[in-house]
């Protein structure tokens, strides 16, 4: 007789909720969305009943009223009778510009001193590692509210350019350099043709031909090359492929000047780049540059030394050496901080609201906040536009990490 | 054959020769490191001149300047035109600078006792692998002291706060040998039940006793409220922060879920809307009638901050370690918390230390935010009441000199301390 | 703190419930001391002086309530908010009142959900510029730079009335009076405006006030005064007679010297001195207060004109005269409703 064992009873008992390990996760996630639900309920039942006691609701219908107030710097029509929404974008739109004028900046400034705190040379080194250090342990707040007040109290103002005895006067009579912010001069078409943005379109078109054009010559240079061996020598071609159109192009227009002048209390024409918008982006931009640099060096020290002997040994050029082998390597290490650096920039450019810089957070976040008190809705939609913001760089930083992710075998 | 030798070879080494002039010494140094080729010559010429122009511009600003005048006139009036800087608005607001304007002149003592102490409190753990454990104690107490130093009232609050998590932590400890899920929350509830009795008996004993003056959050101002933004912050996102890194590692869904909505949502928006969140929003999710006051809310908000980016950074950790050790660990048998708390958190925080140092320090220079939700650290005060007073109006480069100079021995301190131990902690993996 | 803390342990804890909001009366009392937001820094209406304490005449205001409600003039936590934080902070109950020259407008009123109790000071935005810049008129100041405080109305104001008069500006607009301050006297802004009131106390803190000029153009009538939260009216009652106890007291000659005197005993001749004192009479009680409540408000810095003489009066820095804030029988716009 062969004593059949029963198979162990599937009978489910409740401390297996806890016990069992198949189980035991569920138990944990539903104790968790119980208790989020139950923190949410909670905040929003506090929300609600402070909001009823203080008679107040939650509407975005404040963004179609007209705002009210002016704003200085504008990147698109606006006047005191636009809504709030509009003055929400020319606040966005600020704060992009701050952003993609400092990350240029910062990148230029961040390579440099990277690359010359490699340097050979002990001075130099020592100097950018001091720049470095110095730059990096020190809040950018700090930073942005010092070259604010540099360029408040020592540059001169406009009223010290006028009259017979002035204080200051123009440099080479077409920039003035005041605390306000710099007058440039500003280039325009005289031609009617090309009045106002159709001649930058058409200066726009030209250079994309131009670039077009660049690329086919390299190419041919490059067939050509694999062909005979020889490299045609191309520079004075691409060269002309750049220039000769744009030249042609100025002068069918009719390209002119508009120089500023002191007209009243300020001066007038040409263009004007506010001292909140140079003290932030500059502030920004050395500020960046400083954890930039660290980057690059890092990048570039990643290159394992073997790399730069081989090509050495190959016989390459210093010069060739740095652009072929080390860069390309070093890319791909800089690059992913570097992006995350782009961001840290494009956050920290909320901080113009200490220098009265009329970025998203000044306008939606400043202003209407204040004009409207409707606190929690804009504070919202604040969050919301720095959230797109990281989020699609994220989602760039990551697509291109994959794109040079190294091809394991 | 003969037997005297005689040999075509000296006997004896000639002296050395001195190596030429232009092969050894500064002048080689300076060719080599200074003047290697024509690039190099202009650079360093470059960089001597922004050195001499810097030195010749800032020496005479320093060393001419006036320390025990009372306002930007008289000082004006003491140098008669001659550059120099007008340092008495550091001595004479000095106090205002590092203590804010109302912390109460005669209790100064207590942030200055608390914040040397946080020397000694600090060291047992920077310097773990020299100090005797036994130190941690110290530390374990500091923060209840330092609240006691720092904003008075009386001893039993904290010495309570104390004793709630003691009790909660032998509770855990008993309990945690059965489960880890009755052990954490037994001890949870033990240290509530703790402290709410600890409310009865305080109110028995009285306000009074052992009590500092109460000082208010409110008045906490100048560089003491960065500091105390920066270590309660730092310390408070710390647990956070690793709870929040394992959620995200977790393989519950639902969990790390949560964890990865809540750190890319703190991550990727600025701190300076967290702050108007903490300054104008926060109030309205607490519980009608309730009244938290601005320095907690900030507190909770810098919290979350810096959790989220401490989060990342041991992320980092967790990912780094070999899939050797989670295996081993599971192949001894050890359950998730035990595997965690043994095996895999000690060497994860390990590698993560010269990171989180990083985001305290950068936590640091960021509690300088608060300035614009109108509150008055160092930079707000330098910004609100000094440089708007009728006898400092315009006395710039020496306050922000300061704040900046304050700024960077903290910050310069701590991230050389960082590299130090990345360098004691890389010894250890070869 | 101890407070705070524990009502976090226990919202932790998901305890406390449905907590009934007590009014705010309630809340004082039981807190022992009043929340009162001010400016965070405007020589004359509130700055703390050297010693940390807070001055001034926005300051008096909360101080009489304080006396009033809790009978300590000393009883009161000055909540520093700027333009954008003192409306959250009254509506989510951080404070109990602000006195901090808010102007009384409609929206604020019935769209923020807020109750002014009165008007404290009759003001009107201006402008101020230097002297060497030659301006007569607010309105040759076309193309001029502006600063201005963000967060209020002179901000609105100042865009309708460039835009009526079809001149350009360039506003730079700054968070707070002390922010504002250098950068005029650097001459990064040609003009700087403000109510007249504020003005005239940036400008006493000049070191040389008399190199500033302001223009003789009031753009708006900016009534300023104390406010409350919609929905709480026994608070909103308390506050609003409590301000006009310190002007009915100028009108019937009460002043912080005779106040204890005259509230030592009923006089028969000066019947509404005596309701007011809380000799006859129970408004007090009405008030849900004792009968002395006036009596303690005036005591702390005396009737209306006694605290505008020694803030912001001729004798002191900022040299402002009465004009509308003169009481109605001296030909200015301060009118109490009787006590009654």
């Amino acid at each position: 007789m062969a004593s059949i064992t029963d198979p162990p009873s599937e009978s489910f008992k409740l401390s297996q909720l806890l016990s069992d390990t198949r189980y035991r996760s569920y138990t944990f996630q539903f104790i968790a969305l119980i208790a989020l639900i139950a923190a949410f309920a909670y905040l929003l039942s506090n929300l609600f009943q402070n909001l009823a006691a203080a008679g107040l609701d939650i509407s975005f219908g404040f963004l179609s009223e007209p705002a009210g107030y002016d704003i200085n710097q504008r990147l698109i029509e606006y006047t005191s009778q636009s809504t709030h929404w509009r003055a929400a974008v020319v606040g966005v739109l600020n704060t992009l510009l701050v952003a993609v004028v400092g990350c240029f900046f910062a990148t230029i400034i961040g390579v440099l001193v990277g690359v010359l705190r490699l340097s050979n040379n002990w001075i130099v080194s020592r100097l950018m590692s001091v720049y470095v250090e110095i730059f990096r342990n020190v809040p950018v707040l700090i930073w942005i509210l010092i070259i604010m007040a540099v360029f408040v109290s020592v540059l001169p103002q406009p009223r010290d350019f006028r009259g017979e005895d002035a204080s200051a006067s123009m440099f080479l009579d077409m920039f003035a350099f005041t605390g306000r912010g710099f007058y440039l001069p500003r280039p325009y078409f005289t031609a009617e043709f090309a009045a106002g943005a159709t001649g930058w379109l058409i200066v726009l078109a030209l250079l994309v031909g131009s670039f077009f054009g660049a690329r086919a010559l390299s190419k041919w240079a490059t067939d050509t090359q694999e062909r005979t061996g020889d490299r045609p020598t191309t520079w004075y071609l691409t060269l002309a492929i750049w220039f000769v159109p744009l030249i042609i192009a100025m002068f069918v227009m009719g390209l002119a000047w508009e120089m500023p002048e002191l007209k009243g209390f300020n001066f007038k024409g040409g263009i004007f780049a506010r001292n909140s918008f140079i003290a932030l982006t500059f502030a920004l931009a050395i500020y960046t540059a400083a954890f930039i640099a660290e980057n690059v060096r890092a990048g570039i020290l990643a290159v394992s030394k073997g790399q730069t002997e081989a090509a050495a040994s190959l016989g390459l050029r210093p010069n060739r050496i740095m652009s072929l082998v080390v860069l390309p390597q070093a890319l791909r290490v800089i690059i992913p901080p570097l992006i995350s650096q782009y961001l840290n920039l494009t956050k920290n450019s909320s901080l113009a609201i200490a220098v009265g810089y009329m970025d998203v957070t000044g306008t939606l976040g400043g202003i209407t906040l204040n004009q409207t008190g409707r606190a929690i809705e804009a504070v919202l939609l604040l969050m919301l536009f720095y959230l797109t913001i990281s989020l699609t760089i994220s989602l760039l930083m990551n697509v291109y990490n994959n794109s040079i992710k190294l091809k394991e075998r | 054959m003969s037997d005297t030798t005689t040999s075509f070879v000296r006997t004896e080494m000639l002296p050395e020769q001195e190596p030429p002039a232009s092969q050894s010494g500064a002048i080689k140094w300076i060719r080599d490191n200074l003047f290697s080729d024509v690039l190099n010559s202009i650079l360093t010429l470059i960089a001597i001149y922004i050195i001499f122009q810097i030195v010749t511009g800032v020496w005479p600003w320093i060393s001419n300047g006036v320390w025990n005048t009372s306002s930007l006139a008289e000082c004006r009036e003491v140098l008669d035109g001659a550059t120099g800087g007008c340092f008495s608005v550091l001595t004479e607001r000095w106090n205002q600078l590092l203590f804010g304007f109302k912390y109460p002149p005669e209790e100064y003592w207590r942030p200055i006792v608390a914040f040397i102490l946080l020397f000694a409190a600090a060291a047992p753990v920077m310097f773990i692998m020299f100090l005797p454990k036994k130190l941690l104690v110290f530390t374990a107490i500091y923060p209840f002291l330092a609240f006691w130093l720092i904003w008075g009232g009386t001893i039993l609050t904290p010495v309570f706060a104390a004793v709630g998590l003691v009790v909660g932590y032998l509770v855990y400890a008993n309990l945690v040998r059965n489960s880890f899920a009755a052990g954490f929350f037994g001890g949870i509830a033990a240290a509530f039940v703790t402290w709410w009795i600890s409310g009865f008996i305080t109110a028995a004993i009285g306000p009074d006793f052992m009590a500092l003056e109460a000082v208010p959050s409110r008045d906490m101002g100048g560089f003491m409220l960065n500091m105390i933004l920066g270590v309660v912050c730092v310390s408070l996102s710390l647990p956070i922060g690793i709870v929040l890194a394992l959620g995200r590692q977790s393989d519950m869904p639902l969990i790390k879920w949560i964890c990865v909505v809540f750190i890319e949502f703190i991550r990727g928006v600025p701190l300076i809307t967290l702050l108007f969140v903490a300054n104008v929003v926060l109030a309205y999710f607490f519980p009608p009638g309730s009244s938290i006051d601005l320095i907690l809310r900030v507190i909770i908000m810098i919290t979350a901050f810096s959790s989220a980016y401490i989060a990342e950074v041991i992320r980092g950790g967790l990912a780094a370690l070999p899939k050797g050790q989670y295996e081993a660990a599971d192949s001894l048998g050890l359950d998730y918390p035990q595997a965690m708390r043994l095996i895999i958190l000690p060497q994860a925080l390990k590698i993560s230390i010269p990171g989180i140092v990083n985001v305290a320090v950068g936590l640091f220079k960021d509690t300088t935010l608060v300035s614009v939700i109108s509150m008055f650290d160092l930079v707000g005060m330098i910004r609100g009441p000094i440089l708007a007073s009728t006898e400092w109006n315009g006395v710039y480069w020496e306050l922000w000199s300061f704040a900046v100079v304050l700024f960077f021995v903290v910050c310069y301190g701590i991230s050389q301390y960082s590299q130090w131990l990345e360098r004691q902690l890389a010894t250890d993996h070869r | 703190m101890k407070k705070s803390v524990f009502i976090g342990a226990l919202a932790l804890a998901g305890v406390s419930g449905g907590m009934a909001a007590a009014g705010t009366l309630d809340d004082v009392k039981a807190r022992g001391t009043l929340n009162c937001g001010v400016s965070t820094g405007l020589v004359g209406f509130a700055a703390p002086d050297a010693n940390g304490e807070w001055q001034g005449f926005d300051v008096a205001v909360c101080r009489a309530v304080a006396a009033a409600v809790l009978g300590d003039a000393s009883a009161v936590e000055f909540v520093p908010t700027t333009g954008k934080t003192r409306f959250t902070a009254l509506a989510s109950g951080e404070i109990d009142m602000l006195a901090r020259n808010t102007t009384w407008t409609f929206s604020r009123d019935v769209d923020l959900k807020f109750e002014f109790v009165g008007v404290n000071y009759y003001d009107g935005q201006g402008f101020m510029v230097p002297a060497e810049l030659g301006v007569s008129s607010a309105k040759d100041l076309d193309g001029a730079t502006v600063c201005i405080q963000t967060g209020t109305t002179t901000e609105l104001n100042l865009a309708d009335f460039f835009r009526a008069n079809g001149i350009s500006y360039e506003p730079v607009p700054i968070e707070t009076n002390a922010e504002a301050q250098p950068l005029y006297l650097e001459g990064a802004c040609d003009v700087y405006t403000t109510d007249a009131s504020g003005l005239a106390a940036t400008r006493a803190a000049f070191e040389d006030p008399s190199a500033h000029v302001v223009l003789p153009e009031i753009i708006s009538k900016e009534p300023l005064g104390p406010l409350v939260r919609h929905g709480d009216n026994e608070w909103g009652d308390i506050v609003r007679w409590t301000l006009n106890a310190l002007i009915t007291a100028e009108e019937l000659g009460v002043t912080s010297d005779n106040v204890a005197d005259k509230a030592a005993a009923a006089d028969p001749a000066t019947p509404e001195i005596n309701r007011l004192l809380g000799t006859e009479g129970t408004l007090g009680e009405m008030l849900g207060l004792d009968a002395q409540w006036a009596v303690r408000a005036l005591s702390v810095s005396g009737n209306y004109a006694e605290i505008f003489e020694d803030n912001i009066g001729e004798s002191t820095a900022i040299g402002l005269a009465r004009g509308l804030n003169a009481s109605y029988t001296d030909g200015g716009l301060l009118y109490s409703p009787p006590f009654r």
